[in-house]
């Protein structure tokens, strides 16, 4: 099991040193950072121009610079992946390193809460769909998976933001924290109370972003629990008497959440980007926000790191879904 | 069947007898017929073909039938509820909200319907290429799949829509949307390939002197279209959703144009006061999806070839 992580995490550098490359020339080629610079009225001195570009090593060629940020070697030393630092931002003073580390916390404090309650919901319609096959427990889940896969994320997380508000109004007191990922000023809060603080914060955003989710794969766990429930083994763990709980749980759902772990990993990128969504609505200062930050500044080393993080998620986590495949699956050994 | 409680009465019932003349004369019916017979059965779909077909002549036959189009009109009242005037109302600067709905339910049509068909197609030809050659070339362009598959597609859209040349155009944001959509059915399509390329057909088909290419388009890839024209219909719900959110945060279609994401943009704080501006878009969109995913489930019935009269 060591070997086969270590294994995968090694596999995992060349494909995110390719994504890193795809990205980078990318951003690279679509745009020129400076140019509200250049077309600034009135002109901008040459002199400072020029200082700039060979700040943000705008003056060397694009592959030289990809790998300038990749390893840092002849740069400023304010640049170089392989030497923890992701280059110059176009904001002088943003250390885009430090920046995706505490805003990471953020983003993925909402992406994890959103994901297990997705999961967890879906378990839950997914199984009553199942057993209930054709009931209307069934077709009311069914029903509203259909639609609420149907729902633009971001217009649901307004209309909840707007009813978080209307209950605010109505109770006369702060319910739902509408806006913000913690309140602006928490100096005096005790740590329990800065806990219950980022909680509630959380509630409403959590509950937008899992919503397509959960429908997928509340949809995705209905079919695969009716195959199981249909073989022959979960007829024979009936035949042997056992209890209805213990043939649902012990061995229907264990082997019927094999696929959702593969289907989850597959569905994380989804998740970041809804949270880039979501963080917008709520106005939270996440990666969300630096991401739209960046591009509209046109940071293109802090877009790419952006992405390479993203990148990097979307592949441990795949690592951690196979891993659990592993547990769940007794006829998965990986050596 | 293992629990009797969970027995639907369609499947715990003896097939009834047909009378004899209602068999006899058995007719031929080609592929094409009996995907088309098994979807007519699907009543959910067939319903949702037909929302689907009014929403789009609701986009695009409407601009021709009323009068009003995205720009500001004269005279109108600022932030009306719905009337006779203006169905669905007219919003603080005097824009007629049926005329911005119907163009941005044709611009989110336009973009979506395209993206599904340059997606489909890039994706189509890369997995029925790799899944045939198999080997290196299978292993280098699904890898390239993979990287590109771990990239957050709306994320890597945001970074790439505002600076590339004509990304605010609604062409440009469909060709960012198609790079970022095909990879899925890529996957599809080389899974099927994978199983189609082994068949006897497909050695006929070589032993006859057929080339790669006229094999891969005439032989594989018309066997796998039930797959890839379900993927297709569930990637235009996909871009549409994408389109509308890239709008909503401002990097997609912008003003003076419109787009469903858009018009819900200026809405966001008019849920409660005026809530004609934030529904009616909300609605074109949940509608218009809803019937897509509806459509494509019954396409996906309509192709399974397991798929029997019998519910199951």
């Amino acid at each position: 099991m060591l070997a086969y992580t270590v294994r995968r995490l090694l596999a995992a550098i060349p494909i995110l040193l390719a994504a890193s490359f795809i990205v980078y020339i990318l951003v690279a080629i679509s745009g020129d950072p400076l140019e509200p610079l250049r077309l600034r009225n009135p002109p901008v001195p040459e002199e400072t121009i020029r200082l700039r570009e060979q700040m943000l090593y705008l003056d060397r060629s694009i592959f030289e610079r990809y790998w300038l940020w990749l390893t840092g070697i002849g740069g400023n030393g304010d640049v170089g992946l392989l030497q923890g630092k992701f280059g110059p931002s176009v904001f002088p003073s943003r250390d885009i390193g430090e920046e995706l580390l505490s805003r990471s916390w953020v983003t993925f404090r909402l992406v994890f809460a959103a994901m297990i309650l997705a999961v967890l919901l879906a378990i839950v319609a997914g199984v009553l769909s199942a057993v209930k096959q054709y009931s209307r427990i069934d077709y009311t889940f069914t029903f509203f998976g259909f639609l609420a896969l149907s729902i633009p994320l971001f217009w649901f997380a307004i209309l909840l933001k707007n009813a978080g508000v209307k209950i605010n109004e109505i109770m006369g007191s702060q319910v739902f924290f509408t806006i913000g990922e913690a309140s602006p000023d928490t100096r005096g809060f005790t740590t329990w109370e800065r806990i219950t603080d980022i909680a509630g914060h959380m509630i409403l955003p959590t509950l937008s972003l899992m919503l397509l989710n959960y429908a997928a794969w509340s949809r995705y766990l209905r079919g695969s629990m009716l195959e199981v429930l249909n073989s022959d083994y979960v007829r024979l763990a009936r035949a042997k008497g056992l209890r209805q709980r213990q043939v649902m749980t012990r061995h229907a759902l264990r082997t019927a959440l094999i696929p959702l772990t593969t289907q989850t990993a597959i569905d994380i990128g989804g998740i970041i980007g809804g949270a880039v969504i979501t963080e917008t609505v709520f106005q939270w200062r996440g990666l969300g926000r630096l991401l739209l930050e960046s591009v509209t500044q046109r940071d293109v080393f802090a877009v790419t790191g952006w992405l390479l993080l993203a990148g990097s998620f979307v592949i441990i986590f795949n690592l951690i879904a196979d891993l659990l495949y592993a547990v769940l699956d007794p006829r998965i050994r990986y050596e | 069947m293992s629990d009797l409680s969970t027995r639907s009465p369609a499947q715990g019932a003896p097939p009834t007898p047909r009378p004899a003349e209602d068999i006899a004369p058995t007719k031929e019916l080609t592929q094409t017929q009996l995907v088309l017979r098994r979807f007519g059965r699907h009543r959910l779909a067939v319903g949702s073909l037909v929302v689907f077909l009014l929403i789009c002549a609701f986009a695009f036959l409407g601009p021709l039938v009323w009068k009003y189009g995205v720009e500001i009109v004269p005279g109108a009242p600022s932030s009306s509820p719905p009337s006779a005037a203006h169905p669905f109302g007219t919003d603080q600067a005097g824009h007629d909200v049926l005329g911005q709905v119907i163009r941005g339910t044709q611009q989110s049509l336009k973009i979506a319907l395209l993206v599904a068909l340059m997606a489909t197609t890039i994706g189509s030809i890369w997995g029925a290429v790799a899944g045939y050659y198999r080997g290196w070339p299978d292993a280098i362009m699904m890898r390239f799949v993979d990287v590109l598959l771990t990239l957050p597609i709306i994320a890597v859209a945001i970074a790439l829509s505002v600076n590339i040349q004509g990304g605010s155009t609604w062409f440009g944001l469909a060709l960012v949307l198609s790079l970022l959509a095909w990879m899925g059915i890529s996957r599809i399509v080389r899974g099927v390939v994978l199983s189609l390329r082994e068949q006897e057909f497909i050695e006929a088909a070589r032993a006859l002197g057929a080339s790669d290419a006229r094999i891969i388009l005439r032989h594989l890839l018309p066997n796998a279209l039930g797959p890839i024209i379900v993927a297709a219909t569930i990637t235009i719900a996909v871009a549409i959703l994408a389109e509308t959110a890239l709008s909503f945060i401002g990097f997609g279609v912008k003003t003076p144009d419109t787009s469903l994401g858009l018009l819900i943009t200026s809405a966001q704080s008019a849920v409660f006061t005026r809530p004609w501006l934030f529904y009616f878009p909300g609605v074109f969109i949940i509608l218009t999806v809803l019937s897509i995913n509806f459509i494509g489930d019954g396409l996906r019935d309509a192709f399974d070839p397991r798929q029997t009269l019998v519910r199951r």
